[in-house]
């Protein structure tokens, strides 16, 4: 049976999707909102176990539904990054969803379901199942950043979300459409090959330029970014915790795919168009940033200039640089993670707080946070020798071997500017004005999240826990 | 010119008209009726092609259901769609500029338009034989055949925009009473009436 060996490579996101249904069909007829902890530590649970089965999954490329899904290293190692942060996250948005009267069993499934989108899209080897991923996890992180839905902010944020979304879907669509319309086919092994044959033509380009526009807009690259600091801000903590982590390493990864699998005979043309997305977002980044004091808006500008630096990799287009790629989305993954675990817990009195000034002092009230910030925040500026570094050097190592030094030098240069608003909020913690302290407790979880974070980004510099050999398979199998 | 030809200009001339009207109409109804005919035309233009079965889809879930129940919206909600324009004049320069430029490009585009050689064989790889099936018999085969995976993804997308629906609107109201079907089954005779016994001639 042909069908049975295409489910059997599709498994993982078999699993997560019957589990999705049936959680909603359990929490629905068992209590609602009185089983959502259930609900919300069974799908952390799930999402580990898949982790550990896409890992231990045996190496090589298998392609299921002629074509349309393609199970390779490359994408087992996305899956595995994004399963371990949605799980992650998922268990860091209990308490703050608790606290704020938010927790419902339809959270955790709704994040299920992103997460599932997010397996399609670094799988997808077809312009039409690169779409159903991309909408699949769209369409729930519209939803959930507007969980919040008595308050305006957050429905505003998902309203804005969601008209942008569209829009970038639409031009998504006219490129893939464009793209087919040239070469006859959406299966991305197809495009190429009819590249190959008959050469890049006019079509094909304009294609191409509107696909990048679109997913340009997923990955909040510049100058499609302007949803990112209000999204960001006007959604729940939590749910800007997760869209800093897993669907950035989803639209990442699915840039990647796209561009290696389907265009790889036009590695010329699109290298010019992510090298000024790169150059624009670093930028923008870290200058846009300076004047920000609300630290869920100074994230979301740290998030695009971090995007940059990815793209940087990605722009180098050789098998290094996807290679850099990979390793630098895991880093920042970690990072924002332990990052986000601490801004969940500002709070004074139980009102959230969002602004950096009242961090002063900080050090005295609470040293071993103080600390593990102050490292995260070092590591997220790029200052060797914590693991953040790294990341950067192996992207502009990339762009270096890929004669692109100006690239490279752009790069050191905005990381220079962006340290500025990292060491800032380093700055208020030890030597601020004293304030009225933060008195959020920590919960257990968010205490481990802190400081496991801090902790692999100051002992990670001995080996990287390996990451680079599992980035350098998953960036041959791309390349192949 | 056939009589293919004419009728092909008259549903697609009327698909863009109608369609322009339906962003230039003042009253939202008279939008979505307009949008009834934008899809009445769209339908015209898939009989033409040979996709009759496409066509009656479009017909009968598009304007039947979606557009009615569309109508239905637009009647119910509150929205004051004149305020809702009142910024159309600020923005519309920068609209129509972006729009010519895009237009240019896309003209560009038309006059240089090549399809790859082999793009025709690779589009009509995927098409089952038309002589030999019946176009419901092939759309049958591609959807739940060769194309299942994005079939069944596209189920996903709906699952999770009807509990988005849920999640951003369901509100549980406390003072308001519910039926509880397992009380009522459960509900025993004994403790629901009282048999009295009323003599003939008196009251209770």
């Amino acid at each position: 049976m042909m069908i049975g060996t295409d489910l059997n490579t599709v498994l993982p996101e078999l699993i997560l999707a019957i589990y999705a249904m049936a959680a909603l069909m359990f929490a629905v007829y068992f209590g609602k909102d009185k089983r959502a902890n259930t609900v919300f530590w069974v799908t952390a649970i799930v999402m580990v176990v898949l982790a550990v089965i896409t890992a231990i999954a045996p190496a090589g490329a298998r392609t299921a539904f002629n074509g349309a899904f393609i199970d390779d290293g490359f994408a087992r190692y996305a899956k595995v990054l994004m399963l371990l942060a949605s799980a992650s996250i998922i268990l860091l948005s209990k308490e703050y969803l608790q606290k704020n009267d938010l927790l419902k069993f339809e959270y955790p499934i709704l994040i299920a379901l992103a997460t599932l989108g997010m397996m399609m899209m670094v799988s997808a080897g077809d312009l039409m199942s690169l779409y159903m991923g991309l909408e699949l996890q769209s369409l729930a992180l519209y939803v959930v950043a507007a969980f919040r839905r008595d308050s305006l902010r957050s429905t505003e944020a998902g309203l804005k979300y969601f008209v942008l979304g569209a829009l970038s879907s639409g031009i998504l669509l006219y490129g893939a459409s464009l793209i087919y319309g040239f070469s006859g086919t959406t299966v991305f092994t197809d495009i190429a090959s009819t590249i190959t044959g008959d050469g890049l033509g006019l079509g094909m380009i304009f294609g191409l330029v509107f696909l990048c526009a679109g997913l340009a807009f997923k990955v909040s690259a510049v100058p499609f970014h302007m949803w990112t600091p209000d999204v960001y801000e006007g959604s729940p903590t939590p749910v800007t915790a997760f869209f800093a982590t897993a669907p950035k390493v989803a639209a990442a990864c699915l840039f990647a795919r796209v561009l290696h699998d389907a265009f790889p005979e036009a590695q010329a043309d699109w290298t010019q168009i992510i090298a000024l997305l790169s150059v624009l977002s670093m930028f923008l980044g870290a200058i846009a940033a300076i004047g920000q004091t609300n630290i869920k808006r100074l994230m979301a500008y740290s998030s695009i200039a971090h995007m940059g630096f990815a793209l940087m990799g990605l722009a180098a287009g050789t098998e290094s640089g996807v290679q850099a790629l990979l390793i630098y989305m895991a880093i920042y993954v970690v990072m924002n993670i332990g990052t986000f675990a601490f801004i969940l817990n500002m709070e004074r009195d139980g009102h959230a707080i969002t602004d950096i000034t009242s961090l002063g002092q900080y050090s005295r009230v609470e040293p071993a946070r103080a600390a593990a910030l102050a490292i995260l925040m070092f590591s997220l500026a790029g200052i060797p020798p914590l693991v953040g570094f790294f990341g950067k050097f192996y992207v502009l190592k990339a762009a270096i071997d890929a004669d692109m030094a100006w690239l490279a030098i752009a790069g050191v240069l905005a990381s220079v500017i962006g340290a500025f608003y990292y060491l800032r909020i380093i700055y208020y913690m030890y030597f601020g004005d004293e304030v009225d302290p933060l008195t959020g407790k920590m919960p257990a979880l968010h205490y481990i999240a802190l400081m496991g974070a801090a902790a692999v980004m100051l002992f990670g510099v001995i080996n990287m826990f390996g990451i680079e050999g599992y980035a350098a398979i998953a960036a041959e199998a791309l390349l192949k | 010119m056939g009589l293919t030809a004419i009728a092909f200009y008259l549903f697609a001339f009327t698909a863009i008209a109608s369609g322009l009207l339906v962003v230039l109409a003042r009253n939202p109804v008279h939008s979505v009726l307009w949008l009834i005919l934008t899809f009445f035309s769209a339908a015209g233009l898939f009989v033409l092609m040979g996709a009759e079965y496409v066509a009656m889809l479009l017909a009968i879930v598009y304007v039947g259901a979606v557009a009615v129940l569309f109508l239905f919206v637009v009647m119910m909600l509150d929205v004051d769609f004149s305020e809702l324009r009142s910024g159309l004049s600020k923005y519309l320069p920068l609209g129509l500029l972006i729009g010519a430029v895009l237009l240019m490009e896309l003209g560009l585009l038309l006059g240089h338009w090549t399809f790859a050689e082999d793009a025709q064989a690779l589009r009509a790889a995927v098409t089952p034989d038309m002589a030999e099936t019946h176009n419901t018999v092939a759309l049958g085969k591609l959807i739940y055949t060769d194309y299942i995976y994005m079939f069944q993804a596209s189920g996903m997308i709906l699952l999770v925009a009807m509990i988005g629906a849920i999640v951003l609107t369901l509100r549980h109201r406390k003072d308001v009473k519910r039926q509880v079907i397992a009380d009522q089954i459960l509900r025993d005779p004994k403790d629901a009436m009282e048999l009295k016994d009323v003599k003939s001639g008196q009251g209770l």
